[in-house]
Order: C-alpha cells, then sequence, then structure tokens
C-alpha cells in the first residue's frame, strides 16, 4: 500500500488491475468447467429443454461401445507415441548437444514443424500416405517392400497418425532433453571418463539418472497432450476408416457438434478431465519414489 | 575423427527426415493437376507453376481466411498479453486481502483441459449471438492463467526500491505499471507473445466449434474444408499448407530464442 492512500481508493486500484484477466477467467473458464459437471447430470439436445437424468450419461457411457473404443484407441496412441517420441527427441538431443558444426541449421530443420499448425502438418502427411501416390509407400517400394493403404486401413491408420505425431513433436522433446542435458555438470562426466567408464557406461551411470527429473517433466507432458489428441486424427481420418482412430477428444465433438448430445458430450469430457487429474496426482506422488536429483 | 564423420552423417540423416517432407509440400504445391500423380515422384517439379496458388485465391477465400488468423491472433496476443501483465501486476507488486486464494484459482484452471470447457462455452456464445462472429473467436480467450503465471514471476524479480521513489514522488500504480515495471519484463512478455501468437495462429479446436461459414474461419479451419472440396486437388491443398506456414515459420526465425525459451519452459504447445 502506498503511503496516504485510503483503504478503498487501493481496492479500487487492485481492482482495476485485477479484474481484466479475472472477469475472463471466472466467465470463459471457471463458469464453463463448473457447468460442465452440471450439463454432464442432463439429457440436452440445444433445443428443447434440458432434461434432468442424474447419471444417466454416465451409466449409458459405460455400456456404450464407441466411447470404450475411443478410450482404447486413445491408449494405443499413448502407448505408441510417448516411448517413440522420448526416444527420437533423447537421440536428437544427444546428437545436438554433441560439439559440432552446424548444430544451429539443425535445430531449426526439427523446430519447424514444432511451430507448425496440426492442420498442415496433419495435411501434408495425409498425402505422404497415400497409397498410390504418395512419397512413403515410392520409398518403402524402392526397397521391396509393399507399403499399405496406411490411413485406410483399419490396421494401419492409428500407427500413421503416430509417426506423423512423432515428427511433428520430435523437436520438441528434444530441446526439452537439451536443456536437462545442459544441466548435468561437465564434471561428473570427466570424472567418469578418468575412472575408465565407456561411453555407453558414462550415457547409463551418469547421464541417464541425472536426466530423470527432465525425462519425468517430459513424460508428464507428453501424456497430458497426447490424451488431448485431436487435430491430427480429425484431419487424417476423422476418426475412421470404421472408428479405428476414433479417440476421446473426437467422441466429445461428434457427440456435441454433431449430434446434439451436450449431456452426453459433457460426461465424456469429464472422464478426459478425471484420467489428466489423475496423471496430476500420480505425478507428484511418483515424483519422489525415482527421480535422482543433482 | 570417425566418430565426427559418423556423428555428422547421423545428423544430417536426421535433419533431411525433417526437411523432406516439408519440401515435398511446397514441391507438390508448385505441380500442376498432372504432374501431382507422377510415378516415379519427382521433387523437383518439371514444369514449376504457381497455377494452384492462384486457383486457391480465386476459388476459394483463401486471402479473407488468411486476414481472419492475422486479425484473430493479433487480438488474442495483445489481449493476453495486456490481461496477464496487469494480473500479474496485482500479484506480485500489491497487497490485498485472498491474494493467495485467487491465485490459487488461476494456477488450478491451468490443470483443466480446455476440451472440459468447449461444450459449455459454446453455449454461452450461442446465447450471446456471438457464433460464427469475431467476439466469438477472440474474447473468450483474452486471458491466460498460464501468461499471469509467468509474468507475475518475472515480476516479482524486481526490486521495489524502483516503485518506491515513484510513489514517493506522486504516482499512482497507473504510471508506476505502465512507466516503470512494465517496461522491465520485455523478455518474458516477448516469451509470452510468441507463445499466444503461435497458440492462436495454429489452435484448430475452438475456430472449428464456432465459426460456420467460410467468411469467419481462420486459416486451419478452413484448411481442414479445403481438403473436403479439394479431395484429390493435393497441388491446391499443399499451397494452403505452405501460406499457413510461411508466417509462424518467419515469426519463429526472426524470435527463436524466445520460441525455444518459452516452448521448453511452458510444457505448453499448439
Amino acid at each position: 500500500m502506498i503511503v496516504g492512500e485510503s483503504r478503498t481508493k487501493h481496492s479500487l486500484w487492485v481492482l482495476f488491475f485485477l479484474l481484466p484477466a479475472s472477469a475472463g477467467l471466472i466467465l470463459f473458464t471457471v463458469l464453463p468447467i463448473v457447468s460442465s459437471f452440471i450439463l454432464s447430470l442432463f439429457s440436452w439436445d440445444l433445443l428443447g429443454i434440458p432434461e434432468f437424468v442424474l447419471l444417466e450419461n454416465f451409466k449409458r457411457l459405460s455400456g456404450d461401445q464407441k466411447f470404450w473404443k475411443s478410450l482404447v484407441h486413445t491408449l494405443s496412441f499413448v502407448g505408441g507415441y510417448i516411448p517413440a517420441v522420448l526416444v527420437t527427441g533423447l537421440l536428437t538431443a544427444l546428437l545436438m548437444n554433441s560439439k559440432i558444426k552446424g548444430r544451429g541449421a539443425f535445430r531449426t530443420a526439427f523446430f519447424i514443424p514444432v511451430v507448425t499448425s496440426w492442420i498442415a502438418v496433419a495435411l501434408l502427411w495425409t498425402w505422404l500416405f497415400n497409397p498410390k501416390f504418395g512419397l512413403i509407400n515410392y520409398i518403402l517400394a524402392l526397397v521391396g517392400i509393399n507399403g499399405p493403404a496406411w490411413l485406410y486401413d483399419p490396421k494401419w491408420a492409428m500407427t500413421a497418425v503416430i509417426i506423423t505425431s512423432v515428427w511433428k513433436d520430435t523437436g520438441y522433446v528434444m530441446m526439452l532433453f537439451l536443456a536437462g542435458l545442459q544441466d548435468i555438470p561437465a564434471s561428473l562426466l570427466e570424472a567418469a571418463s578418468i575412472d575408465g567408464a565407456s561411453g555407453i557406461k558414462r550415457f547409463t551411470a551418469v547421464t541417464l539418472p541425472l536426466l530423470s527429473p527432465t525425462t519425468f517433466f517430459i513424460l508428464v507432458i507428453s501424456l497430458i497432450n497426447s490424451f488431448q489428441v485431436f487435430d491430427q486424427v480429425w484431419v487424417m481420418t476423422g476418426g475412421g476408416p470404421s472408428g479405428a482412430t476414433s479417440v476421446l477428444v473426437e467422441q466429445i465433438y461428434k457427440n456435441a457438434f454433431r449430434y446434439n448430445n451436450m449431456g452426453y458430450a459433457s460426461a465424456i469430457s469429464l472422464i478426459l478431465f478425471l484420467i489428466i487429474l489423475i496423471i496430476t496426482v500420480l505425478q507428484s506422488r511418483v515424483q519422489k519414489l525415482w527421480v535422482h536429483y543433482v | 575423427m570417425f566418430k565426427k564423420i559418423s556423428l555428422y552423417i547421423l545428423m544430417t540423416l536426421a535433419a533431411l527426415s525433417m526437411i523432406i517432407p516439408l519440401l515435398w509440400m511446397v514441391s507438390t504445391s508448385l505441380k500442376n493437376n498432372q504432374l501431382v500423380f507422377q510415378m516415379p515422384p519427382r521433387m523437383i517439379p518439371e514444369d514449376p507453376t504457381l497455377d494452384s496458388y492462384h486457383k486457391l485465391f480465386d476459388l476459394f477465400p483463401m486471402m479473407r481466411m488468411l486476414m481472419n488468423s492475422i486479425l484473430v491472433s493479433i487480438v488474442i496476443t495483445g489481449g493476453q498479453i495486456a490481461t496477464s501483465l496487469m494480473a500479474a501486476y496485482a500479484f506480485a507488486r500489491m497487497s490485498f486481502k485472498g491474494k493467495d486464494a485467487v491465485f490459487l484459482v488461476f494456477l488450478a484452471t491451468m490443470m483443466v483441459p480446455f476440451q472440459v470447457t468447449i461444450i459449455p462455452l459454446f453455449v454461452l456464445m450461442r446465447s450471446f449471438g456471438w457464433l460464427n462472429s469475431y467476439p466469438g473467436l477472440t474474447v473468450p480467450l483474452l486471458h491466460t492463467a498460464f501468461g499471469v503465471f509467468l509474468l507475475r514471476q518475472a515480476l516479482m524479480t524486481i526490486p521495489h526500491e524502483l516503485e518506491e521513489s515513484a510513489f514517493m514522488d506522486g504516482a499512482n500504480h497507473w504510471q508506476v505499471f505502465s512507466r516503470i515495471i512494465a517496461p522491465l519484463t520485455k523478455a518474458s512478455v516477448a516469451t509470452l507473445l510468441v507463445l499466444s501468437f503461435m497458440a492462436s495462429w495454429n489452435s484448430f479446436l475452438w475456430p472449428l466449434i464456432v465459426t460456420r461459414s467460410d467468411d469467419m474461419m481462420t486459416l486451419p479451419v478452413g484448411l481442414s474444408v479445403l481438403r473436403g472440396r479439394y479431395e484429390t486437388k493435393w497441388n491446391m491443398v499443399m499451397a494452403g499448407g505452405v501460406i499457413s506456414i510461411i508466417p509462424i515459420v518467419v515469426v519463429f526465425l526472426f524470435s527463436q530464442k524466445h520460441f525455444i525459451q518459452g516452448i521448453s519452459r511452458s510444457g505448453i504447445k499448439n
């Protein structure tokens, strides 16, 4: 408080600075979150009067094949994407961390897909994955492999979506790993090599353990992001072929804005919320158990 | 020596795997309708043409969508910086009752995925009559809890002596905020600027929900429509992709440091 300023005047100043962000937050974030919970207890097609149905939406969820499939597909996306992007991100970060020329250009090359919109990337890869005229099946054919129909084949569509996602996000994960790698004291690695540790030994005994807080952070961030997968799926497959890439957010979108089941869609969105909440809570628990700090 | 060469080879291969798809996008956009489906495919088009770009602007409201994207991104970015900087000032430089509790609410909302809010938000926009309009595209996004958090950190590091003497001289909070504090946070504001701009330029789900007609769509939504409308015209679709990528890549190349810092700090992407 400024000397000589009245209490009322001070409160007005606080309100002045706080109001723009708070008004937006309350009206467009907090209120919608609360409304989602309420809406999930109603059946509403946007036109008529919302009908209170208590837990009917959640009961319906438990028996909805489409919902369960979308959950399974989301999990298979997460399960394929996360290990792959952690490996490509770490490997490229290790390359970037070696002291050789041209690292700037390398970093830029990996970062362009990160700053690009999902839609542009998804369209590009839809074209690359084109079964007849796509570059990927052409290159596969050069080495004698008869490429699948990718996005048109229920067995391969999710793999194609995962490959695309890994391609886009590798640069992002690389930068996060690189920040972690640069925090590792060079003296520790030198000490290890004076003690006769080989390159691989130094990596597994020094670098990896010291990198574990970074790895953990990346894992949590990627988990949270990947459960929300939507843009690339929507553009590349629209959830198809025959529902093979249907994911949670796609189900939320379709139920709300295609079929006008607002209450039911809200219920699905709360399941997504629950999953992310569980990850966040587990994160704080697990962190204490296995992460090594210097 | 051997190790160094193999490192270079690995690095080049990795970079090529990033660059070739992007070049392929540009290459396809420069081909005519027949050459797009030429087999074997050629990276350098035989007879490069800007035909698909012309068609894109003639047959499709590309210019309008480009303008929509620019307008919406600038309004959202500007709004987020203004509201976040002001709130950060209150949280970092003023004392008031319930400060911690209010800040906690800001933090807590960061944990809730945006998808949880979209249905009620859509209903709200509908009741305001804001569907398919610029207010609908921008107003719900003018605040960001993350931005408040980021700028609060920056504001807390500024020593208090600076504003104390200004207050002694009779300055009010707005003068201290706009003339002393805000100018000292340029680096963090730049970080928020690139993050907000990137997020709004690339955002898809909300514009997809809130827009209906071609003339209100932003580029990402427009591109997804373009693909549906010109399914086999890959040269046009790729041209649209190139156009949507250029502005953000240019912004990125000129402010790489802020991008990388911001993205590594936030764990937030598109």
